[in-house]
């Protein structure tokens, strides 16, 4: 029971935060050291784009819905790097059984977006992703403003709408 | 195992909370992030006697994390509640219950990050430490310490770890203590800023303390220690990593209390450009299991992460044969290329082709008797005799696959796979006297546009073998209204089954909707007996038939 109690204030402060959160201005990258597609130590509060927009997705190679939405995206991508200055920055979990995979299999698929590889799912886990694919977009200051989970065909569509209103500097649907 | 008090971790944390909030209440509420998520299964159980689906005396059962993450600046804390009510049909009985096993408190200053509480951590590739969890398994070897990480220079990063481990609702008996470092020579030495060859070194040690076990006929380490060394070459298009690991003696439940030394390594090498990449990786492993718990057996308390050289299939039916590495021995290759034909080339067409092919084959590692009178792996002696390079005669795991991804046009797309499988079913599953399976499955997985947001995917799956549970053919079908609305239709159908009486169809029918990070998905149907793994670790899912309810979410 006293478990239950000491969670009910954690819930409270979060309350108290969240309350006070409305009028304030969105969360912003954490810094987690990860890797580059080379082995490289990243940290990833560097996840920046010269002010213009960034579409973080969560992947691993044995996610099939997320080897779809990365397909997808490809097939249009120029066009939103053209109309927009989007970037795509796609995060692999996959673990030391596959990591060494990533870079050959993006490369072979011909994929031109930034690879970043967490393999202990650090990064994942301070982004507070269950399941993926998990997609966040970042506005030109750093902040995270919009997120989603799973991909059915065509939800690329939505992501877009959003990626061009950030972009333009127009607020984000509430629904 | 030590009881452990759950309660107090979280007195620690209202105090670490408190803290700052008695000292500036302001800031704490207006410049602190409040983050988490949280996941809630529900399964519902109907005795189903023809597929062995046992009687759930509870009906209902459930599972249930949240986690919820305080960040202010550098400083960041968070706890995990978790629930099994009781936990659903295989998860392990020793999760019964609720309650916060996990908490922790981290602070970065300057080059130094300081944890205390649970952590999750991973030297080089794990081959001698790696804490993680996969909530979906019931997996969690979570550590239950400090760590502290710390970087002098631009370019060397030292770890160090001291802890015990997760053993369910309560700690293992034995303290687990390792530091890592790792090197890039680019950043530290002048003369290689510029090069384009990238070079990172690593080396880690790791050990374990139990206590004696009085009640042993042995004479028992109380330390254990293992060390790991490894490096990291690029260059452009080619790069080359290796990891090589050894152990000290260790006896075991695993191991049936052999003192023998153990070691592996990881070799992998891959070639990669634009729209091609080729990947060949070998692996060798020899008595590695390290657990912070001597009698252990079962999948929890492992220190360290012995990754399964095989690619990870998440269609039904290749789901049914999963490969697990043998952390007695075993030796493994992988290959892989991938190719990109280019669009509006003659093969690729207007959208162009991806074509991916995976081979992976393990066999067991040669071992011989120590002498003519003791056979080999006999409890207080060293074992057997083995030499580094020597392949055994059995092969527990083979797995050639070819997978074709194609747009036809901008209503039609496929993924189409092919697979030829060898699965040592008594080695990988512990079936005694069970015959090694031999497959064919071929997969078509095929997308319609409707409309811009609405598709229909179908997915066609055969399995062919003479073995084990014989022929399946599998077929599903979804709806999808993006990006909310997935409606699920299939059936897993074994009608190649040797007893005709056991011919069942496996059907499941389920609608989600996702709105944001919120998803919730309903379903109702008959799941199969088989296991389940994800990463390295496998768990038994037995027969089930009811209802099933997940929610998840995220903030």
């Amino acid at each position: 029971m006293k478990g239950l109690k000491i969670l009910a204030l954690l819930f409270l402060i979060a309350g108290i935060t969240f309350s006070q959160d409305k009028e304030k201005k969105y969360g912003k990258l954490p810094s987690v050291m990860i890797k580059t597609l080379d082995g490289e130590v990243f940290d990833t509060k560097n996840i920046t784009n010269d002010g213009k927009p960034i579409i973080l997705s969560f992947f691993a190679l044995w996610c099939k819905p997320c080897i779809k939405e990365l397909t997808a995206i490809a097939d249009v991508y120029e066009d939103w790097q053209e109309e927009t200055g989007v970037k795509l920055v796609a995060v692999s979990i996959d673990d030391a059984r596959s990591t060494s995979r990533v870079k050959p299999t993006v490369n072979g698929k011909g994929w031109e977006y930034e690879f970043l590889i967490d393999q202990n799912s650090d990064f994942k886990r301070a982004m507070n992703v269950n399941m993926i694919p998990h997609t966040f977009l970042i506005n030109g200051d750093g902040e995270i403003v919009w997120q989603h989970t799973s991909y059915s065909e065509g939800s690329e569509l939505e992501l877009y709408e959003i990626v061009r209103k950030i972009a333009e500097g127009e607020d984000i649907p509430k629904e | 195992m030590e009881r452990k008090n759950i309660f107090s971790p979280v007195r620690l944390i209202i105090i670490l909370l408190l803290f700052p909030l008695i000292a500036g209440a302001q800031d704490f509420l207006n410049k602190g992030k409040v983050s988490g998520n949280f996941q809630l299964d529900v399964q519902t159980y109907i005795e189903d006697s023809t597929i062995g689906a046992p009687a759930v005396p509870e009906k209902l059962l459930t599972n249930g994390f949240a986690n919820v993450n305080y960040t202010l600046g550098s400083f960041s804390a968070g706890i995990r509640y978790e629930m099994y009510l009781n936990p659903i049909l295989g998860y392990d009985q020793n999760y019964k219950g609720n309650g916060i096993p996990y908490w922790y408190a981290n602070y970065i200053k300057d080059d130094f990050e300081i944890t205390v509480g649970n952590f999750y951590e991973q030297f080089g590739n794990g081959l001698i430490f790696r804490t993680y969890e996969e909530r979906n398994l019931g997996y969690d070897n979570a550590m239950n310490g400090v760590r502290v990480k710390y970087s002098p220079f631009n370019g060397v990063y030292i770890k160090g770890i001291i802890g015990t481990q997760r053993y369910y609702w309560e700690k293992g008996p034995g303290i687990v203590r390792g530091i890592d470092g790792e090197v890039f020579l680019n950043d530290i030495i002048k003369k290689m800023a510029d090069k384009k060859t990238n070079i990172s070194l690593g080396g880690s040690f790791v050990s374990k303390y139990q206590k004696d076990d009085p009640s042993s006929d042995f004479h028992l380490p109380l330390n254990v220690g293992a060390w790991a060394g490894r490096f990291n070459i690029t260059r452009g298009k080619v790069s080359l990593l290796a990891e090589y690991a050894s152990k000290i003696n260790d006896p075991s439940g695993v191991n049936n209390m052999i003192y023998k030394g153990g070691d592996a390594l990881l070799v992998t090498g891959s070639y990669s450009q634009k729209g091609l990449g080729i990947v060949l990786s070998a692996k060798r492993i020899d008595n590695m299991s390290f657990k912070s718990a001597r009698n252990e057996i079962g999948n929890s308390l492992d220190i360290n992460f012995l990754p399964p050289l095989s690619k990870v299939h998440t269609y039904s039916l290749p789901a049914i044969y999963p490969y697990a590495t043998q952390p007695n021995g075993e030796m493994g290759l992988q290959g892989q290329v991938v190719y990109n034909v280019k669009k509006k080339s003659k093969l690729g067409g207007k959208y162009g082709m991806n074509i991916s092919a995976t081979y992976s084959i393990v066999y067991s590692i040669d071992k011989t008797m120590l002498n003519d009178s003791t056979p080999i792996g006999t409890e207080g002696t060293l074992g057997y005799d083995t030499k580094f390079f020597s392949i055994g005669d059995d092969k527990y795991f083979q797995d050639f696959n070819i997978e074709v991804t194609k747009k036809f046009n901008r209503k039609w797309k496929g993924i189409f796979t092919y697979m030829n499988l060898i699965y040592d079913i008594e080695v990988i599953e512990g079936h005694v006297g069970d015959a090694t399976v031999y497959a064919n499955i071929a997969i078509a997985d095929i997308n319609y546009k409707i409309t811009p947001k609405k598709s229909l995917r179908l997915e066609l799956q055969s399995l062919f073998t003479k073995q084990d549970d014989g022929d399946w053919f599998a077929a599903l079908l979804e709806y999808s209204i993006a990006p909310k609305w997935f409606i699920t239709a299939m059936d897993m159908y074994n009608y190649g089954n040797n007893d005709p009486d056991k011919r069942f169809h496996y059907y499941n029918f389920s609608v989600a909707f996702i709105k944001k990070t919120n998803r919730i998905s309903l379903g109702y149907g008959k799941q199969r007996e088989g296991i389940l793994c994800v990463g390295g670790v496998c768990r038994a899912v037995p027969a089930s038939n009811g209802f099933a309810l997940t929610i998840t979410s995220s903030f």
